[in-house]
C-alpha cells in the first residue's frame, strides 16, 4: 500500500517538474558558494550598474553588488528562512493540533479561539508590527524566528482536524485500552499515520514562510545588510531600476522566486494527491 | 445565522484586539523605545517644525509616558483604537493618521475590490467550464497555466508587467493613481484617467488569482455534476446553458464564497504590495512610504485598518451568504 | 427488420448500450426488445446492476460518455427517437418522454424554489408560463398551491417525490419513465404517490414504464412485467401470467422472494450474487445461480423467444411453468 502510493509519487509530473526546479536551483546556490566569491555581494565590491558582461556574469546593481554572488547567497538567505520558519511552523503546529485533539474540552477550545484568530489576521500584517519595532535588529534567522513563530496556526487546525479522525479510529482506541499514556499515544501511535500529511504540510509551510518573508523584505523591512532575494527586489525598487532601464537587476530576482515558487507549488500539488486520497474520503 | 454573525463579529473584536496588543506591546519590549528615538531624532535635526514636534513627544508621552501604570495606559490605547485614533504622522505632521488614511482607502478599496471580482467571477467560470465535458478542450488547456501563475504572489507579477508594458511598450502607465496633472473631480475624463492607471495592478491581481478561484471550482464542479438534480435537470430537457449556469455553477459556487471570505486577508496583504510597486495611492504605498520615513503611527494605523477591514470584509460575505443558499438561514442557526 | 413500427405506444428493438473499458467493451443492456401501447403500465424489475436504469436513461438518450448507445431501435407514437438530432431529443424529453426520478433523493435543485422550477422547464421548452399552471400542476399531486414558494429542503419526502412528478407531467408526456419513484418512501406515502402518478396516466393516456426491484408494488400498479438480469431481457408477459406460471428461474426466484400472507414464515432469498457485466459466463448469465442449469446454459445465450401472444421468456427449459421449491 505504501509503497503503492510512493509510486503514484514518482509517476506525478507535478511533483517531478517541482522537484527538478527545486533541485537545479539548490545545486545553483550549493555550486554557487563554492565556485565564487560570495564576498562581492557586498557592496561597493564591483562597479556599480554594470549589464552582464564577462566579469559580472549577470550584471551589478547600483549599490556595487556583484549580482551572480547576490543570487547565490541570496537564494540560500530565502530557502534557509522558509524551511527554518516552516519547519518551527510545523513543529508548533504538530504540537498544538495533537495536544487540542487529544485533551479537548477546554485546551481545545481555548486553542481552536487561537487558532481562528491567528488564521484571520494576516501574517505579514502582525510581521511589519513586529519587525518595524525590532528595526534594524532583524537578520534572516530572526526573522525566520518570528515568521515561525506565527505560521502554525494553519498547521495546528489541519493537524487537528487529522488527529481527531485518527481519533476515532480502531488502534488508538485500543492503545488507550490497553493503558499506554497519553504522550505515547500521541507520538507512538498518531504520529506515524501523520507523516504523509505532514510532509505535504511542511511543504506548504515553507512556501507561505518564503511568501511572508520576502513580502516583509520588499516592504523595506528585512535585513538591510544580508542580500536575501527580498532585499534584492526592495533595493531595486528603492533605487528604482525601472525608470533608468537595469533590466538585468530587475530580472534577477524575480526569476529566482519564480522558479522557487513555482517549484513549491508543483512539489505541494503532488504531494498532495499522495497524501489525501484517503482524507477525501472522510471529509466528504 | 444571528450565531455566526455574532460569532464573526467576536473574532474580529479579537483581531483588532490581538495585533493592537502586539502593536502595544513591542515598542516596550525593549529598553531602547524606537518611536521616542525617531521623534528625538527629528526634533534633533530640527527638521519640519520643531513646536510641532514637541508637541508630538508630548502627546506621545502623555499617551505611552511612564507616569502612569502600564494598566491604564493600555486600556487608554485600546480606547484610542476603537475610537481609530491613531495620533499623527510623525514625518507629516500635522497630518492625522487617520486623514491619510481616510485618502487611501477608496484608492485601495476600488482596485482591490474590482480586481478581486473580476479575478472571482474569471477564475469560478473558468474553473466551471474547465469541468464541464461539453465545454471546449481550451478552457481544460488554458488552466494549468493558471494555477502555475497563481502560485506567484501578485506583485512579482506586477513587476514583470511594469517593466514590459509600462516601460518596455509604454503602453500603459507605471505607477500613480491619476496623472499628477489630472484635476480630481468627477469628469468622464479624470474617471477614464483613473481607470486606466488601475489597468495594470488590476491586471496583475486578476492574472496571479484567477488559477486558485479556478482549481476550487473545478473541484465543485466535477462534483456537483454527480448530483441528482443535474441528472434531472438534463431529463427534464432544460437548455444545457441554463444547466449550466442555474443547476451546475450556481450550486457549485457556494463553497466559492465561504472560500472568497477565508482568502480576503492573503488576497488584502497581496494587494497592498502591488500598490507598492505600482506606487497606486492606497493605503499599501502609504504603508511602503511611511517604512521608509519610520513613521510608526502612520505604519501601524495602515496595519489596523487593514486588519479591521479584512474581518469586515470577511462579516460582509458571510451575510451575504443567506442570499445566495436558501439552506444557510436554517441549518446556521 | 419488420417496416418501420406505426403502431401506437413505444416500440423498442434490439436496445443495446456499450461501456467501453480498459481490456473490453461491457454491454449495460444487450438487445433489449419490449413495447408498450398507450395507456398500457410496463414494469420493469432486477436486481441491481441487471440494466432497468440503463434502459431508462438509454430511451431518454441521456447515457453518460464513454457509455453509449451501441445499436437498436425506439420508436415512440410514430417517431424514431434515435433519429432525432441533439436539439430535437432535448425539445422532447419532458415534452414526449419524461423521467420521474426518486425525489426523495436530491433530484430537485436545492437553491431554486419549487416554482423556479417548474417554471425553468415550461420556459424551456419554448412556452409560455401560465398564470395558474403551476398551481394546477401542483394540484394535480395534491399538494396546495403554497408549496410553490418553498425550497426543497423545506419539503417532505413524499412531498418532493409529488413535486418530481409534477414537473414530470407538466407538459402532457407521451411516455412516463419512473425510476424507483417511491422507494425511499414509507409503505403509506409509496401508495399515495403511486396513486397519484397513476391517476394522472390514466387521464393523459401516456405510456408508462416503472422501474423497481419491489414485486408487491408491480403486482398492484403494473400491467405487464419486464424481467431483466445482467443486462438482458428473460421474460416479458403480462402481470398476472408471469406472477401466476413464471417461465424464468430467476423470475420464480423473484415472485417467490416476495412475502406474502402463504409463504409468511419461510422467505427465500436468491442464492449467488449477480454477476459483474464484464465477466459474464459465456452461456446464460444466471446459469450459476440457477438449480436447473443444464450443459447446454453454460455454453449458449438462450435466445428470446415468443411462447404466447405477447409473452416471452429466454431460458432453454422448454418445461412450462416451474414448480415452487419445496
Amino acid at each position: 500500500m505504501r509503497s503503492l502510493r510512493l509510486g503514484y509519487l514518482g509517476r506525478s509530473l507535478p511533483f517531478l517538474g517541482g522537484m527538478a526546479m527545486l533541485v537545479a536551483l539548490l545545486l545553483f546556490t550549493v555550486a554557487g558558494r563554492l565556485a565564487i566569491d560570495t564576498s562581492l555581494a557586498d557592496p561597493l565590491s564591483v562597479t556599480p550598474n554594470q549589464p552582464p558582461s564577462w566579469e559580472t556574469p549577470f550584471g551589478s546593481d547600483s549599490q556595487g553588488r556583484d549580482l551572480l554572488a547576490v543570487l547565490v547567497l541570496g537564494t540560500w538567505l530565502t530557502v534557509k528562512v522558509g524551511l527554518l520558519a516552516g519547519a518551527m511552523g510545523i513543529t508548533l503546529g504538530t504540537a498544538a493540533g495533537l495536544v487540542a485533539a487529544y485533551c479537548g474540552g477546554a485546551v481545545d477550545l481555548a486553542l481552536r479561539w487561537l487558532i481562528d484568530v491567528g488564521l484571520t489576521i494576516p501574517p505579514l500584517l502582525l510581521l511589519i508590527i513586529i519587525a518595524s519595532g525590532l528595526r534594524g535588529h532583524l537578520d534572516s534567522t530572526g526573522m525566520a524566528l518570528i515568521i515561525g513563530m506565527l505560521s502554525w496556526f494553519g498547521p495546528a487546525r489541519q493537524i487537528r482536524a487529522q488527529a481527531l479522525v485518527i481519533r476515532q479510529s480502531g488502534y488508538v482506541l485500543t492503545a488507550r485500552l490497553s493503558g499506554r499514556s497519553g504522550a505515547k499515544i500521541i507520538f507512538l501511535e498518531m504520529l506515524p499515520n501523520l507523516l504523509p500529511f505532514l510532509m505535504a504540510a511542511l511543504v506548504l509551510a515553507c512556501s507561505a514562510a518564503i511568501l511572508s518573508s520576502v513580502g516583509l523584505e520588499a516592504l523595506g523591512l528585512g535585513p538591510m545588510d544580508e542580500p536575501t532575494l527580498g532585499m534584492t527586489v526592495y533595493w531595486m525598487l528603492y533605487y528604482t531600476a525601472f525608470m533608468r532601464g537595469l533590466w538585468w537587476w530587475i530580472t534577477a530576482p524575480i526569476v529566482m522566486l519564480v522558479i522557487l515558487f513555482v517549484a513549491l507549488y508543483l512539489i505541494s500539488q503532488g504531494l498532495d494527491a499522495f497524501a489525501n486520497p484517503r482524507l477525501r474520503q472522510r471529509s466528504s | 445565522m444571528l450565531r455566526t454573525i455574532a460569532a464573526r463579529v467576536l473574532l474580529l473584536v479579537a483581531m483588532v484586539w490581538t495585533a493592537g496588543t502586539v502593536n502595544f506591546i513591542m515598542p516596550r519590549l525593549s529598553d531602547r523605545d524606537p518611536i521616542a528615538e525617531r521623534l528625538t531624532q527629528i526634533a534633533s535635526q530640527g527638521g519640519g517644525s520643531l513646536a510641532g514636534i514637541q508637541d508630538m513627544v508630548k502627546s506621545y508621552q502623555e499617551r505611552f509616558g511612564l507616569d502612569r501604570s502600564l494598566w491604564t495606559q493600555y486600556v487608554d490605547y485600546l480606547g484610542s483604537i476603537a475610537r481609530l485614533d491613531f495620533g499623527y504622522s510623525i514625518a507629516n505632521y500635522p497630518t492625522r493618521v487617520a486623514d491619510q488614511i481616510a485618502y487611501a482607502l477608496p484608492w485601495t478599496i476600488g482596485l482591490l475590490g474590482t480586481a478581486t471580482i473580476i479575478a472571482f467571477v474569471c477564475g469560478t467560470l473558468l474553473g466551471a467550464l474547465a469541468a464541464w465535458p461539453r465545454a471546449p478542450r481550451f478552457f481544460r488547456n488554458v488552466l494549468p497555466l493558471f494555477m502555475v501563475l497563481s502560485a506567484i504572489p501578485f506583485y512579482l507579477v506586477g513587476l514583470v508587467l511594469v517593466y514590459f508594458l509600462a516601460f518596455r511598450l509604454n503602453w500603459f502607465p507605471s505607477g500613480g493613481g491619476s496623472e499628477l496633472t489630472a484635476i480630481a473631480g468627477f469628469s468622464w475624463a479624470y474617471a477614464g484617467d483613473v481607470l486606466y492607471h488601475s489597468l495594470l495592478p488590476a491586471f496583475s491581481i486578476v492574472i496571479a488569482s484567477i488559477g486558485f478561484w479556478a482549481l476550487g471550482m473545478r473541484g465543485m464542479m466535477v462534483s456537483v455534476q454527480g448530483e441528482d438534480y443535474m441528472m434531472f435537470a438534463d431529463a427534464k430537457g432544460l437548455r444545457p446553458r441554463r444547466i449550466f449556469f442555474a443547476y451546475g455553477m450556481r450550486n457549485a459556487i457556494l463553497p466559492q464564497v465561504t472560500a472568497l471570505a477565508l482568502s480576503l486577508g492573503r488576497i488584502i496583504t497581496g494587494s497592498v504590495l502591488v500598490e507598492m510597486v505600482f506606487a497606486y495611492p492606497g493605503i499599501g504605498t502609504l504603508l511602503f512610504e511611511s517604512i521608509k520615513l519610520s513613521d510608526y503611527f502612520t505604519i501601524y494605523g495602515c496595519v489596523l485598518v487593514l486588519v479591521l477591514a479584512t474581518g469586515l470584509s470577511m462579516i460582509v460575505v458571510d451575510l451575504l451568504y443567506p442570499l445566495l443558499d436558501p439552506r444557510a438561514g436554517i441549518t446556521h442557526a | 427488420m419488420s417496416a418501420p413500427a406505426k403502431t401506437g405506444g413505444l416500440v423498442v428493438e434490439n436496445l443495446t448500450v456499450a461501456y467501453p473499458l480498459a481490456t473490453a467493451t461491457v454491454l449495460g443492456v444487450d438487445g433489449v426488445s419490449f413495447t408498450v401501447r398507450p395507456g398500457e403500465r410496463l414494469g420493469v424489475v432486477g436486481e441491481s446492476g441487471s440494466g432497468k436504469s440503463t434502459t431508462a436513461l438509454a430511451l431518454l438518450r441521456l447515457i453518460r460518455p464513454p457509455g453509449r448507445i451501441a445499436g437498436g431501435r425506439v420508436m415512440l407514437n410514430g417517431t424514431d427517437l434515435r433519429g432525432l438530432d441533439e436539439a430535437g431529443m432535448r425539445a422532447a424529453r419532458l415534452r414526449v418522454v419524461s423521467y420521474i426520478p426518486q425525489g426523495a433523493m436530491n433530484s430537485l435543485n436545492p437553491v431554486k424554489t419549487v416554482a423556479a422550477q417548474m417554471r425553468d422547464a415550461i420556459l424551456d421548452h419554448g412556452e409560455r408560463v401560465a398564470p395558474d399552471a403551476i398551481a394546477r400542476a401542483l394540484e394535480g399531486v395534491d399538494l396546495p398551491a403554497g408549496t410553490a414558494r418553498l425550497f426543497p429542503h423545506q419539503l417532505s419526502g413524499g412531498m418532493k417525490q409529488r413535486v418530481c412528478i409534477a414537473i414530470g407531467m407538466l407538459l402532457r408526456p407521451q411516455l412516463i419513465i419512473a425510476d424507483e419513484p417511491t422507494s425511499a418512501l414509507d409503505v403509506v406515502t409509496q401508495r399515495q404517490v403511486m396513486g397519484t402518478l397513476g391517476r394522472l396516466q390514466t387521464e393523459t393516456g401516456a405510456c408508462l414504464i416503472l422501474i423497481g426491484h419491489d414485486m408487491g408494488l408491480m403486482v398492484q400498479f403494473v400491467d405487464r412485467l419486464a424481467v431483466m438480469y445482467a443486462g438482458r431481457l428473460v421474460e416479458l408477459g403480462g402481470i398476472e401470467e408471469v406472477f401466476a406460471a413464471p417461465r424464468h428461474p430467476y423470475t420464480r426466484m423473484l415472485i417467490d422472494s416476495v412475502p406474502t400472507f402463504e409463504n409468511r414464515g419461510h422467505f427465500v432469498g436468491i442464492p449467488g450474487t449477480t454477476p459483474s457485466l464484464a465477466r459474464l459466463p459465456p452461456g446464460c448469465a444466471f446459469a450459476p445461480r440457477c438449480r436447473f442449469a443444464m450443459e447446454l446454459c453454460r455454453q449458449v445465450v438462450p435466445p428470446s423467444r415468443e411462447v404466447a401472444p405477447g409473452r416471452s421468456v429466454a431460458c432453454h427449459l422448454e418445461d412450462v411453468p416451474l414448480a415452487p421449491p419445496a
